[in-house]
């Protein structure tokens, strides 16, 4: 009859298939995050119970903040003011130029026939930091679900657009900056409506125009801004200004760079805006939703009862 | 722990202790150093240091939940911190025996190499993941995050220190 030595040390498996179990389950999350993005809930879970701590890690700066701006000099508040009142009549006056704008290119669309967008009030939000990944271009703001924040909407500051909400929580949500690598934004050049995508450059801090014909009408100097096809960003948002073009013979693309408009990774605070418009349904789901209408299934089923009958 | 220094009895650890000092160190990690890049990952140093005292108590499975907590703090990938942290533990517990033989010194050495090659593996994640490589100031933040190791092993290890007595009266 068998049999083993009886345990002394009980230790579990082996130190080696210990590491072999956890590696590979950190490296199957690995690929299912970065790949098909099916770890989202798990994600939301693990920030809930993150966000004490995260909060109370927060917390010194602001005190700080506070306190210095309790003591910041009066001179230099005084002379804070008159620049923001100076800034106010600038504004006042663009404003009211704007709704007179705004009210003759509504009365246009009415004529023509197409369907008025509504606009909503942006959230404004402050920046609490920079995210902890020195791979990725974030900042985390301190405006959440719980304020409407939505994923996907667009932040800008008082210039242009700074970047998009790529993630949201209660109290917080990510904004992935427009230099962010992986980030794209809908783009119209402002001088001769030519449409482009333009994508982060990583730690270049510059956005770079992909795909673009090297006999492309674009030339240094030309301003950039939102197209507003996506549906996600508002039209006519200052997106960047071209600050290089490379025309290569040996590409069929030219190279071209351009430097953010907005204060992307300096500036504290920003607007965030919602997307404008539901977004319209995809074909295929339009004629599914008219396929379970009950007026277009009665025939089909007149046709299967003659089919029995017959 | 070396042949020729004396060595004092340390009281049992508690596991509470060992429970706070990773949530501070949780903490410290989400704190918004003003130059990230140098701030170094107050969690991999605690975990190291729990690793190579305590190799029975804090394991593999304690390296990758701390990790899973600190991706979803930072934002980064879903698992980059929990793989990262469980091969950390994992070479931790396995040169305790040797690490604990050196001075306080010489035990940081050992842990800056530990470390370097925890951030080494991060970035071999992200760059496999299509991420551009932030350059080589990625390795200033181990290199201080071993410079720490003394004060760690000193806070860490305080609870744990009994105080001396002096018995005048003792015959030995």
């Amino acid at each position: 009859m068998e049999h083993s030595p009886p345990p002394f040390f009980k230790r579990g498996p082996a130190p080696l298939v210990r590491l072999a179990f956890f590696a590979s389950l950190s490296l199957a999350l690995l690929v299912l995050d970065a790949r098909f993005r099916y770890a989202e809930g798990l994600r939301q879970a693990l920030a809930l119970a993150a966000q004490p701590l995260q909060a109370l890690a927060v917390l010194p700066g602001s005190v700080v903040d506070r306190i210095a701006g309790y003591f910041s000099s009066q001179v230099q508040l005084r002379d804070e003011n008159a620049g923001l009142r100076r800034q106010l009549v600038d504004a006042s006056q663009s404003v009211q130029r704007l709704q007179a704008a705004l009210a003759d290119a509504e009365q246009l669309r009415r004529l023509a026939g197409v369907a008025e967008r509504y606009r909503n009030r942006g959230i404004p939000a402050e920046i609490l930091y920079d995210a902890r990944d020195p791979y990725a271009r974030k900042v985390i703001i301190g405006r959440g679900t719980q304020h409407g924040v939505r994923a996907g909407s667009a932040v800008v500051d008082e210039i242009g657009v700074v970047g998009q909400v790529t993630r949201t929580h209660a109290g917080a949500a990510e904004v992935t900056l427009l230099t962010d690598k992986d980030q794209a934004i809908p783009v119209q050049v402002q001088r001769n409506g030519l449409r482009a995508v333009a994508y982060g450059g990583g730690l270049s801090g510059l956005l770079e125009l992909r795909y673009m014909a090297a006999n492309a009408e674009i030339e240094a100097g030309d301003r950039l801004v939102t197209s507003g096809l996506d549906g996600l960003y508002p039209p006519g948002l200052r997106v960047a200004t071209v600050v290089r073009v490379e025309r290569d013979a040996a590409n069929s693309f030219a190279r071209i760079l351009c430097q953010p408009a907005a204060g992307v990774e300096r500036g504290r605070f920003v607007l965030v805006l919602n997307a404008e418009a539901p977004q319209t349904p995809y074909p295929e789901e339009a004629g599914a939703q008219r396929e379970r209408d009950p007026r277009g299934g009665k025939p089909r089923r007149a046709h299967r009862k003659a089919a029995d009958g017959a | 722990m070396g042949p020729d220094r004396p060595q004092r009895i340390l009281l049992p650890v508690r596991v509470s202790w060992i429970v706070t000092s990773f949530a501070a160190a949780l903490l410290l990690n989400f704190v918004p150093w003003h130059p990230a890049a140098l701030a170094p990952d107050f969690v991999a140093l605690t975990l190291t240091f729990w690793c190579v005292r305590q190799p029975r108590l804090v394991g593999l499975g304690v390296a990758w939940l701390l990790g899973l907590l600190s991706d979803a703090g930072s934002g980064a990938l879903l698992g980059q911190h929990a793989l990262v942290y469980s091969l950390l533990a994992f070479a931790a517990i396995t040169l305790s025996r040797r690490i604990l033989w050196f001075s306080v010194w010489g035990q940081a050495l050992h842990v800056a190499v530990l470390l370097l090659f925890a951030q080494g593996v991060a970035a071999l994640v992200r760059l496999a993941a299509g991420a551009d490589f932030p350059g080589w100031s990625l390795f200033a933040a181990p290199l201080l995050g071993a410079a720490l190791w003394p004060v760690a092993s000193l806070l860490l290890l305080a609870p744990q220190r009994r105080p001396i007595e002096v018995d005048e009266t003792r015959p030995l």
